[in-house]
């Protein structure tokens, strides 16, 4: 039956079907056809993400070898709650930022590119979902470069609006390289010390390899090396940059999509690769990455007050917002790393929305959007603002959208692990993003646009994307029964994979 | 008759469609006028059936949706709740005349989104009067500062601007710091966020927490304008003065206290919070709260700087009554959320009457105007002396039970505070109209009339002098709620 071969080879479809486009749509000539390939492609993502996510919700596994190679010798990708979770938020959004992307490419990208830029946009993406679904410590490292390097060519493209696009990209080539590097000495480590590059299979045979010291150093590395890729402080350097002045439709797409998957896979490693050694894990834990995830907060919060450019303003507040689920992983216990993931689907939804409004700011007004440019803007374009303004107070946790969700849950998850400093840190910090919110919504709303500036025309093709995201971010802050009962599964998962128990 | 539900639906509903009808209506300016007062009348018919059904015993619910497992927007009204709705309500039908009034007279600009967001305020207070449990209290308590935001910053000046900054960072710090960790903490403690009869809290929690967790729920709402953190209250004065009589002198402010309360009879439980004696740290900060802002009320010119000043005082009556956990306390608080909004908005109302038609905002300009605005001065006159708490009005009922409610409790010192309070009450209250009407004039004005101004004043005025002598159903729920029903 035709239903079943696809729904058996849903996992491998999933990476295949927008790699297999990405060429097609390099060649095509004309821009409208290349995004009608991209639109396909990340719209097939999602279907088949759904599909996975409605066989993996209770708590099933699904295993898929690749050329029908036994694990642990072949690759082999498994979808559980986790990962699927994982997937359906990605791909969602990915959707969502194609659809988006159309109108908010034509202006920074030369149509000549258009058919390579939706080519590099499919490849992140089947990189990304590669990367998520892969139980191969090594074959990891190869989405990653995947995902890397197209995500390079993205954020250089830029280029054509500010030279600094090119800086932003190779930086994040070097860094992003030097972060696989690191995570790939690890994975050798490791298979010297195991034999294996299966994930189940590594943490089944840690405990046999007897605390040597060269899996600490494997460890240290893959850890490490992920970070990077994640963006936590204080390895996130290249990410401001990166987001700001890559295309919008670029930032759209890497913030909602890109480091979220770094962070499941730093999940992954955490508790699923390692879980044979729960007692080095947990000094990792509570040694370095809730250190980290705490300082990346303040630092992101911080750097967003006193930032005046609107990109990059958001970008530093990413910062903040991965660590607030750094946070919730780092903490290690089911309710905060299901926090984690609920705040995975929520800040993708939130960032998502923020950089479409964003990009729709630049389209209208043909300018970066600053401090200086979006006065009075709420007024010119009331559609693409009201969006913004709702998506924003998403991200500062206004009740009844999205944002609340995350800071009740986390919040919940914190007071558990009696915490109560880091609490306070978190509270404080939280209170302090909507300072650097309200900076912008004053500008945007509270300030008459200057005299004689032109009318601005609202395209629906820009704001029905931004409004269906920001519709979202209030339909999940009142029927958040979904994300958080599949974001418990999924923890619940993280930590049923103990070695011995396989599934 | 219509059932309880659909009055509860209405009573919410009508505010939330009236904002959403303003942009609307705009295209006449009587029509948009107009739908203020009409949906007033519409709430307040609704928060009466409740009120009554309340009375009957019954605790009316509406359920609205499931967030996630535990987590319910449900609305369930207590008797605490109904008195609430009922003066928000209430108190709407004239702000919303008396608003008309003020910004056509004041020739005011963003009339529309004024009125819009006026309603979301009044929207979101009758949510939180009627709220089922502390997540939907919580909920309302943010979109009630939110929505109010645009009001306070309504001139779009500097001096707005950063007043609405100070608003927002302490109303909305406080309340994410603070008050959202204490909502949290019950909730993973008891599992529950319900309001229930007599509390809940008891052999839940380490004895040792409760004062802080009381801690957190005063300080994290900052409406109730606790000392310290008060300064938000002065600072939204900058609002045109139906945003500062309604909202600034009832719905927001007492949707701080009401909280206060409502956490205190129905999530504490009176009798747990007064055998722990976790409260009495709270006694004296609000005795210090009453005596230090009727001081500084004495030292402010601006007549409206003065009565904010005059209501964080006020304010702290209400939580005193809380914190004196005795059943007393708790009827004189809830009866003090009643007279002194009808006092205190009696007196914005003149405030804003007196700037509208003299275009005077300081006590030391009333010299001799007494008998340029007779009806503002005589409403003026009856809601100061009711805010004193001199019979025959209102006031004095409220502050009688909450001082025999102090002397219930032991706190002889706390009978003190309130007598010095009166007494300075008295002058910084009394002291306007003194000038107006017993000194030379100073400043010869042109006074422009504006019946829509005066005529509220006037009513709310007579309010309150009904409120002394019709008050049995008032006073029926304040003893439902005292009793922790």
């Amino acid at each position: 039956m035709m239903g079943s071969v696809i729904l058996t080879n849903l996992p491998a479809l999933l990476v295949a079907v927008p790699l297999l486009l990405a060429p097609i749509s390099a060649l095509f000539p004309f821009a409208g056809l290349a995004w009608a390939v991209a639109l396909v492609g990340t719209g097939a993502s999602l279907i088949f993400a759904l599909l996975l996510q409605s066989v993996t919700e209770t708590g099933a596994r699904i295993s898929y070898h690749l050329g029908n190679w036994e694990p642990p010798w072949g690759i082999e990708f498994v979808v559980d709650s986790a990962s699927s979770l994982t997937l359906v938020v990605m791909s969602g959004l990915g959707f969502l930022a194609t659809l988006a992307a159309r109108q908010l490419v034509t202006n920074e990208i030369a149509e000549k590119d258009i058919g390579k830029f939706y080519a590099a946009w499919l490849l992140v993406s089947g990189g990304l979902f590669g990367l998520v679904m892969t139980a191969d410590a090594f074959n990891l490292f190869v989405f990653l470069e995947i995902s890397a390097l197209a995500s390079v060519i993205l954020i250089g493209m830029g280029a054509g609006t500010d030279r600094r696009a090119l800086i932003a990209g190779y930086h994040y080539l070097v860094i992003g390289a030097v972060g696989a590097t690191f995570y790939v000495i690890g994975v050798g480590f490791i298979y010297a010390m195991t034999g294996s590059l299966n994930m189940v299979d590594i943490a089944n045979r840690i405990p046999d390899a007897g605390g040597s010291a060269a899996i600490y150093v494997g460890f240290g590395f893959m850890v490490a090396g992920i970070l990077v890729k994640a963006a936590i402080f204080p390895v996130h350097i290249w990410l401001p940059a990166a987001y700001s002045y890559a295309p919008s439709a670029v930032s759209t797409l890497l913030a909602s999509i890109a480091t979220k998957a770094a962070l499941y896979v730093l999940a992954r490693i955490l508790f699923t690769v390692f879980s044979g050694m729960p007692d080095v894990v947990t000094i990792a834990l509570s040694n370095v990455i809730v250190p980290l995830a705490v300082g990346g907060v303040f630092v992101g919060t911080i750097m967003a007050i006193y930032e005046a450019d609107v990109k990059k303003l958001f970008a530093h507040s990413s910062v903040a917002q991965i660590g607030y689920i750094a946070l919730g992983l780092g903490l290690g216990t089911p309710a905060s790393v299901s926090a984690a993931f609920i705040h995975i689907g929520n800040h993708a939804l939130i960032k998502g929305g923020i950089f479409m409004a964003i990009g729709g700011f630049v389209a209208a007004l043909g300018a970066r959007a600053s401090l200086d440019s979006l006065i009075g803007i709420g007024r010119r374009l009331p559609l693409t603002a009201t969006a913004f303004l709702i998506c924003g107070l998403s991200l500062a946790g206004l009740p009844l959208t999205a944002g609340f969700i995350s800071k009740l849950y986390l919040v919940r998850a914190i007071l558990e692990t009696e915490s109560y400093v880091i609490l306070s840190l978190v509270l404080i910090s939280s209170a302090l993003s909507v300072v650097y919110l309200w900076k912008i919504m004053e500008v945007m709303w509270m300030q008459p646009a200057p005299a004689r500036s032109p009318k601005l025309v609202e395209n629906p093709a820009i704001y029905l994307p931004i409004w269906i995201v920001a519709l979202g971010n209030i339909w999940f802050g009142i029927d958040a029964s979904w994300l958080v009962s599949a974001s418990q599964m999924a923890a619940q998962i993280l930590f049923d994979i103990s070695p011995g128990g396989g599934a | 008759m219509m059932s309880v539900q659909t009055a509860m639906l209405m009573g919410l509903l009508a505010p939330l469609m009236v904002a959403v009808l303003t942009p609307f209506l705009a295209v006449r300016h009587v029509w948009r006028d107009a739908a203020g007062p009409v949906g007033g009348v519409i709430t307040f018919i609704a928060a009466v059936e409740v009120a009554l059904a309340v009375l009957d015993g019954e605790t009316p619910r509406l359920f609205v949706a499931q967030i996630a497992e535990g987590l319910a927007i449900e609305f369930a009204v207590t008797p605490l709740g109904a008195i609430f709705g009922l003066v928000a309500s209430g108190l709407w039908i004239l702000a919303a005349l008396y608003s008309v009034g003020y910004m056509r007279g004041n020739h005011e600009k963003h009339q529309t989104r004024f009125a819009a967001f006026y309603a979301v305020a009044v929207h979101a207070a009758m949510a939180v009067a009627w709220s089922g449990n502390l997540l939907v209290l919580f909920i309302f308590y943010e979109i009630l500062t939110f929505s109010t935001y645009p009001l306070v910053t309504h001139k779009e000046s500097a001096a707005a601007r950063n007043a609405g900054r100070l608003y927002m960072s302490i109303l909305v710090g406080t309340s994410v710091i603070l008050l959202l960790p204490a909502v949290v903490w019950v909730w993973f403690n008891t599992g529950t966020l319900d309001f229930r009869p007599g509390g809940y809290l008891e052999g839940q929690i380490d004895p040792t927490m409760v004062p802080i967790l009381l801690g957190l729920f005063a300080f994290g709402v900052g409406k109730a304008a606790l000392m310290p953190i008060h300064r938000w209250l002065p600072a939204a004065m900058v609002a045109p003065t139906p945003v500062s009589a309604l909202l600034h002198a009832v719905a927001v402010v007492k949707a701080g206290v009401f909280t206060i309360l409502t956490v205190v009879v129905y999530v504490f439980g009176i009798d747990f919070l007064a055998k722990t004696g976790a409260s009495q740290w709270l006694i004296w900060l609000t005795a210090f709260t009453i005596l230090v802002s009727s001081v500084v009320a004495i030292s402010k010119d601006d007549i409206k700087a003065r009565l904010a000043y005059s209501t964080i005082s006020q304010l702290s009556y209400i939580v005193l009554g809380a914190a004196l956990a005795s059943q007393m306390a708790v009827q004189g608080a809830a009866l003090h959320i009643v007279m002194h909004a009808a006092g205190k908005i009696t007196l914005f109302f003149c405030a804003g009457a007196i700037y509208v038609q003299a275009h005077l905002t300081k006590v030391s300009d009333l010299d001799g105007q007494g008998r340029e605005m007779p009806w503002v001065f005589a409403a003026f006159f009856v809601g100061a002396l009711s805010i004193i708490g001199i019979p025959p009005f209102g006031g004095s009922w409220s502050k009688f039970m909450l001082m025999v409610g102090a002397a219930d409790a032991g706190y002889i010192a706390i009978l003190v505070v309130l007598g010095l309070s009166s007494l300075l009450n008295v002058y910084y209250l009394l002291e306007p109209l003194s000038r107006a009407f017993f000194r030379e004039k100073i400043k010869s004005v042109e006074v422009k009339r504006h019946p829509l101004v005066v005529i509220p004043p006037v009513m709310t005025a007579l309010i309150s002098v009904a409120l002394f002598f019709y008050n049995e159903t008032l006073l029926e729920l304040a003893i439902l709620a005292s009793r922790g029903q």
